[in-house]
């Protein structure tokens, strides 16, 4: 059991076996991307309240749950890392990183954009766009934070313990906000209503939400696969790779 | 049981010795309330210097001072033992690294958030805050100023050892403060309304008993990396 | 389908440019997700290329570490 506990930290095992994941699972996030979008935009009926604007739910949604999600797995890459001293995990914290805070921007912008016909204006401090942004600065403040260290190896044993401590904050965080949103939302609009979803909308919705998950992993192996090599330049079967590429 | 002496006076050891640091170095101490003060007064001057906006306003404005005060002395807090090997000495210290952060942190507090609590009337006079909010204002920052310290403290461990950690300090922490600003700002504004919930009052509490216990923790772990970068 | 011409699609009543211009954005981003990798490994490559020239120019040994992993 420990062998492979033992395996799994390698880079090199990561890089080959990820290499023959992404064969698969690329072209299947492709086709589920593809899927998704095109049933949302163009066959899911328009909803009666928002009309065609809602199709950015599409996009919006999985995107933003994503944002959260990778932060949670940022943060167990992070501890493991700090706990274990595995390199992979350190690497898979970095990456997650960077492809939270674009992810997260992304949930902003699509937000924001989606609000504009919504609610008449692009930028609303409700509950879950002000947790978002939260959010968005929590991770701009872990990758400023590895940026900033001179000693890398120190510098991502620190971004660790500050992801740890942002994930003990982010319930608390998302609960506050919840709450001081409830007391200055308008009583006519209800902005995050948890309406009842239309099968023909919500199909289209789980597999878009599938679709980014499969994403994520993809865009996650591909940027974790260029850091191991870098970060494993030296050594001989790295260099018989790049040989072999160039 | 000896060993259990041996910790109890240890940390009283550190108390006593951040106590007098921070004593001889009263600007430390002063410069937060004066930022308060100063930084209130640009509201009346960049807003609106009209009562009834100020009064509304005020509870919010004191509040995010305050919060940033405690930010600004944060920074400084390990700074001093780091340059001069003081911290590397306390990480060889056998007894847990944990306590001494507490009662460290905890001393910063006493030196800087107490003082804000005390300072926070002054200021809502300035701002037009009606004087029945007076008690719960000071209250609420009594229990807010020690999360703010001591996650602020996490911060400062983060970034001790960077040449540059003003910004970043926070960049890192202010995510961390929005919880505790929006129930002690929520708790003046009731207050001020003329309405009292003590249930803000108490998750903020929640929230001092919470960092206080946790965030020695987070404040050890990152002493620990920096100093061994 | 609920829209009848490629127009109605764009359109979409009234709503098209906030859609499109999220679906846009969206697939900015996740181009640029992906090109990242990509672009590093180039690097990489290339580095790794002017140093192999460096070496074999200076006549050293180029040494590549035998670091079994």
């Amino acid at each position: 059991m420990w062998t492979f506990f033992h395996k799994l930290g390698s880079p090199k095992w990561f890089y080959d076996i990820s290499g023959k994941i992404l064969l698969w699972l690329a072209p299947i996030t492709a086709l589920l991307l593809i899927v998704g979008a095109v049933w949302g935009l163009f066959y899911a009926p328009p909803d009666f309240k928002q009309g065609n604007s809602y199709r950015i739910i599409y996009i919006h949604v999985p995107v933003a749950v994503l944002s959260l999600s990778g932060y949670y797995l940022m943060a167990i890459a992070g501890a493991i890392h700090l706990i274990w001293r595995m390199k992979l995990a350190d690497v898979a914290m970095r990456c997650a990183a960077r492809m939270g805070a674009g992810l997260t921007f992304l949930a902003l912008f699509t937000g924001a954009v989606w609000g504009k016909p919504t609610w008449g204006t692009y930028w609303v401090w409700d509950a879950r766009i002000t947790s978002e942004l939260v959010l968005l600065f929590l991770y701009m403040g872990i990758i400023a934070l590895y940026e900033a260290y001179d000693n890398k190896v120190a510098a991502s044993r620190a971004c660790a313990v500050l992801a740890l401590v942002g994930t003990v904050n982010i319930p608390i965080i998302y609960k506050s906000v919840d709450w001081w949103y409830s007391l200055h939302q308008p009583a006519t609009i209800k902005f995050t209503e948890k309406s009842t979803i239309d099968p023909s909308m919500f199909y289209p919705l789980l597999i878009m939400i599938i679709a980014f998950y499969c994403f994520y992993a993809v865009a996650l192996m591909m940027h974790m696969r260029s850091e191991v090599l870098v970060s494993e330049r030296k050594t001989r079967w790295v260099q018989e790779i790049l040989e072999k590429q160039s | 049981m000896m060993v259990r002496d041996s910790l109890w006076l240890g940390m009283l050891a550190t108390l006593r010795r951040e106590m007098t640091l921070l004593w001889r170095r009263k600007s430390d101490s002063l410069n937060p309330l004066l930022f308060l003060l100063m930084v209130s007064s640009l509201f009346p001057l960049g807003v609106s210097p009209a009562p009834d906006v100020l009064a509304l306003l005020s509870p919010g404005i004191i509040w995010v001072v305050a919060l940033l005060s405690c930010l600004l002395s944060t920074e400084s807090m390990f700074r001093s033992d780091f340059d001069d090997g003081a911290l590397e000495l306390m990480l060889l210290n056998p007894q847990p690294l944990y306590f001494h952060v507490m009662v460290k942190v905890l001393a910063h507090w006493c030196l800087t958030g107490i003082p804000l609590a005390i300072m926070a009337p002054v200021v809502a006079l300035m701002l037009n805050l009606p004087p029945a909010a007076i008690p719960v204002l000071m209250i609420s920052l009594l229990l807010g100023t020690l999360p703010l310290v001591f996650i602020g403290a996490i911060g400062a461990a983060l970034t001790v050892g960077l040449r540059r950690g003003g910004v970043l300090l926070s960049l890192i922490v202010l995510p961390l403060y929005v919880p505790v600003l929006i129930f002690g700002a929520d708790a003046v504004k009731r207050a001020a309304e003329g309405s009292f919930a003590p249930g803000q009052l108490a998750i903020l509490a929640a929230f001092f008993m919470l960092s206080f216990a946790l965030a020695p923790l987070a404040v050890a772990g990152a002493l620990k990396i920096s100093v061994d970068s | 389908m609920y829209f009848t011409t490629l127009s109605d699609a764009l359109h979409m009543a009234g709503h098209g440019p906030y859609v499109w211009v999220s679906y846009a954005a969206t697939l900015l981003v996740m181009f640029v997700l992906i090109w990242w990798p990509i672009k590093q490994r180039r690097q990489l490559i290339e580095q790794q290329q002017r140093i192999q020239r460096i070496n074999a120019s200076s006549q050293g040994n180029s040494s590549l570490k035998d670091q079994e992993d």
